[in-house]
């Protein structure tokens, strides 16, 4: 089946840009505009993440921004309202759910996928899912609503289940940069870096790569890119948005310091 | 029924392991080696010995004879108040630190609520002179003063969780986060039956010597190893773990779990997951959860820093929903009459938590003959600032 994500590799191969922003962040209704916006600027792909109390993975700055967008009255039923018409307006660009497994249990796995699905949604990202439960209770619902998992891998992960990973995924594989939560701030010795990524790529796996976790800039994008087909950047385009009255044009801004 | 999880970690439909994949190879690590850890001889005979010289164990098991009188049956008290650092918290840690030096792990990370984990954490640390960081809320660090200032002692590093509630939860989440960071030199010490498999199940273990010397101590007392019931309080649920541990395969003996009910039920202002909670994932485990109608975890309110956790153990909850345990709420008021109470009866004072378990006894049915064992898992010093506030009341008791 066609999934926009496959077409987004297919059209190009490398310089993918995705963007990561928290749904209802900086306020309940910059969602959308955001979205567009991100599209219309350059990015190939967009993440949108799912708010959660306690998001375990995630930095101070992407804590903060699930804070203040579950205080502005963010969840599932108004984000998927949200989304409602996002295909009339972005029609190609490829977009993910990004969140914990707490909420999306609670809200109901087939009703999230359904309703995802007929957002226009291609694939959800949820790093605290176990991959045999995937496998066991979700792949089937994931395969009938044509929604792609995305599983991290990092630096610990062993080959066998890098390529267990790369079996069960037709989208990209999620390389997180180093030891860390989202946002970076830990040092990452560039050499060993270097060779891990080396070492993923000479894998000649399936699925291409994206690197994301502490990638923020020009400088950290195009060097990612040496490695991989593209990379994500959440943490350091949720600070761009900070205190911004016009966030679209933040946004523009943002992304177009990362391409040009 | 089968009380012990399977290989993945359920206990029925709950446990597991939900954790990003940052984590997958340290918990990986501790799932293969565990069980050969526990079982080897060299480890069992240098943790027993630890438990010994340096915990004090075995713990007495004291009859209470004013408050057996009292509520008309055999009331009898597992010290665990009376182990190094004053609860049962020192059984778990020492189990885990000697587990980080197989692994050949050197940097220790902890949370902690009341303080009383992080205490037992910092106290094993500086025995096996491992650097040691303990996670706290900054709201419990200033509500549990004397427990930092102690972990400082101790030589601990004490950081204050800021996210979220700034409690146990928080604190949780930052202690997952730093173990996200440094994946490869650093053990994570839980302090509960909580956190994915097989945290649940390594901590109910090291815990279960508390019921292993139970059943021993009735036997020489009695001359039965079996009591009628066993009252334990619950927060996360490791001391009620470690006391109900060897008699979940003996249907006779009434399991009773504690809960803090806070303000009272439905207050808005509790902590008895097992009423108010619905299945849900918290740090890695599917347990009962308070959370609210969006699957956003709500913060649990209780006097006591150390039961003010939104989750219970796994084990509990398949406890609770199987009926093998049968779960009581208590709110503040009737813990604190509890503690007067013990003090005044038995010369005892209790931790707040504790006092929660002593004040379902008028709830239990217990007859005459029945024999009840309350585990007391820790003492009071550390809450006597919470008594002070309260000591008008606690001083207007009559017994």
């Amino acid at each position: 089946m066609e999934n926009r994500i496959a077409n987004a590799f297919a059209k190009k191969q490398n310089h993918l840009l995705n963007v990561y922003l928290t749904a209802g962040y900086p306020t309940l209704d910059a969602t959308v505009p955001l979205i567009e916006t991100l599209a219309s600027s350059g990015a190939d792909l967009i993440e949108i993440g799912m708010p959660f109390s306690d998001p375990l993975a995630d930095g101070p700055v992407i804590q903060a921004s699930s804070t203040a967008a579950l205080l502005n009255g963010m969840n599932l039923w108004v984000l998927f309202a949200q989304l409602k018409d996002i295909r009339q307006r972005v029609p190609e660009t490829p977009i993910l759910l990004m969140g914990y497994l707490n909420p999306v249990m609670q809200f109901g796995m087939e009703n999230f996928c359904r309703e995802a699905a007929a957002a226009g949604v291609d694939g959800l990202i949820l790093p605290d899912l176990p991959l045999a439960e995937y496998e066991e209770e979700y792949q089937d619902v994931f395969r009938r609503h044509n929604l792609r998992p995305v599983f991290l891998i990092t630096p610990q992960t062993s080959p066998e289940r890098i390529r267990r990973i790369d079996a069960l995924t037709e989208s990209f594989l999620y390389l997180v940069s180093g030891p860390g939560t989202t946002g970076g701030g830990t040092t990452q010795d560039p050499t060993k870096q270097e060779a891990y990524f080396e070492r993923i790529a000479a894998m000649n796996l399936r699925n291409p790569r994206l690197i994301g976790f502490g990638i923020g800039d020009k400088t950290s994008f195009d060097r990612a890119c040496r490695y991989a087909e593209g990379a994500i950047i959440g943490s350091a385009f949720i600070k761009a948005l900070e205190g911004k009255e016009d966030a679209p044009a933040a946004a523009r801004e943002f992304v177009e310091s990362v391409l040009n | 029924m089968n009380y012990q999880p399977n290989a993945r970690g359920y206990y029925g439909e709950f446990g597991g392991a939900y954790i990003p994949e940052m984590l997958y190879p340290n918990v990986e690590e501790l799932q293969e080696n565990y069980l050969q850890i526990l079982g080897d001889p060299e480890f069992q005979r240098e943790y027993q010995k630890l438990l010994r010289d340096y915990v004090g164990r075995p713990t007495p098991l004291f009859e209470a004879k004013r408050l057996s009188a009292k509520y008309g049956t055999r009331v009898f008290l597992k010290r665990e108040d009376l182990c190094h650092t004053g609860a049962h918290k020192v059984n778990n840690t020492v189990g885990q630190i000697l587990m980080a030096r197989r692994l050949g792990k050197t940097r220790i990370i902890a949370e902690t609520g009341a303080g009383q984990h992080g205490v037992a954490t910092a106290t094993v640390c500086a025995l096996m002179g491992m650097e040691c960081i303990v996670y706290m809320g900054k709201i419990d660090m200033e509500r549990q003063r004397p427990n930092v200032e102690r972990m400082r002692l101790l030589g601990a590093e004490v950081r204050a969780a800021v996210s979220g509630s700034q409690t146990l939860k928080d604190a949780t989440n930052e202690a997952i986060r730093d173990w996200i960071s440094n994946p490869v030199d650093t053990h994570y010490i839980i302090g509960s039956v909580v956190g994915p498999h097989p945290y649940p199940d390594l901590v109910a273990r090291l815990q279960s010597v508390i019921s292993e010397e139970m059943r021993k101590q009735l036997h020489e007392e009695l001359g039965r190893e079996l009591p009628d019931y066993v009252v334990a309080c619950v927060g996360g649920g490791s001391n009620a773990a470690g006391a109900f541990y060897h008699f979940l395969d003996e249907p006779s003996v009434k399991l009773i779990a504690v809960e803090a009910a806070g303000h009272g039920i439905s207050s808005g202002h509790s902590a008895a997951t097992s009423v108010l909670g619905k299945p849900g994932i918290i740090h890695g485990s599917r347990t009962l959860l308070m959370q609210d109608e969006h699957g956003q975890i709500t913060e649990p309110y209780s006097l006591s820093a150390g039961l003010d956790y939104p989750g219970i153990g796994p084990l509990h909850a398949f406890l609770g929903t199987s009926g093998r345990a049968r779960f009581i709420s208590i709110e503040d008021e009737q813990a604190l009459y509890s503690v007067a109470e013990l003090s005044r009866l038995e010369g005892i004072i209790p931790a707040l938590e504790t006092a929660h378990a002593l004040a379902a006894l008028p709830q239990l049915g217990a007859g005459p003959e029945d024999v009840v064992v309350v585990n007391l898992s820790g003492r009071g010093d550390k809450d006597l600032a919470t008594y002070l506030q309260f000591a008008d009341k606690l001083n207007s008791y009559d017994f």
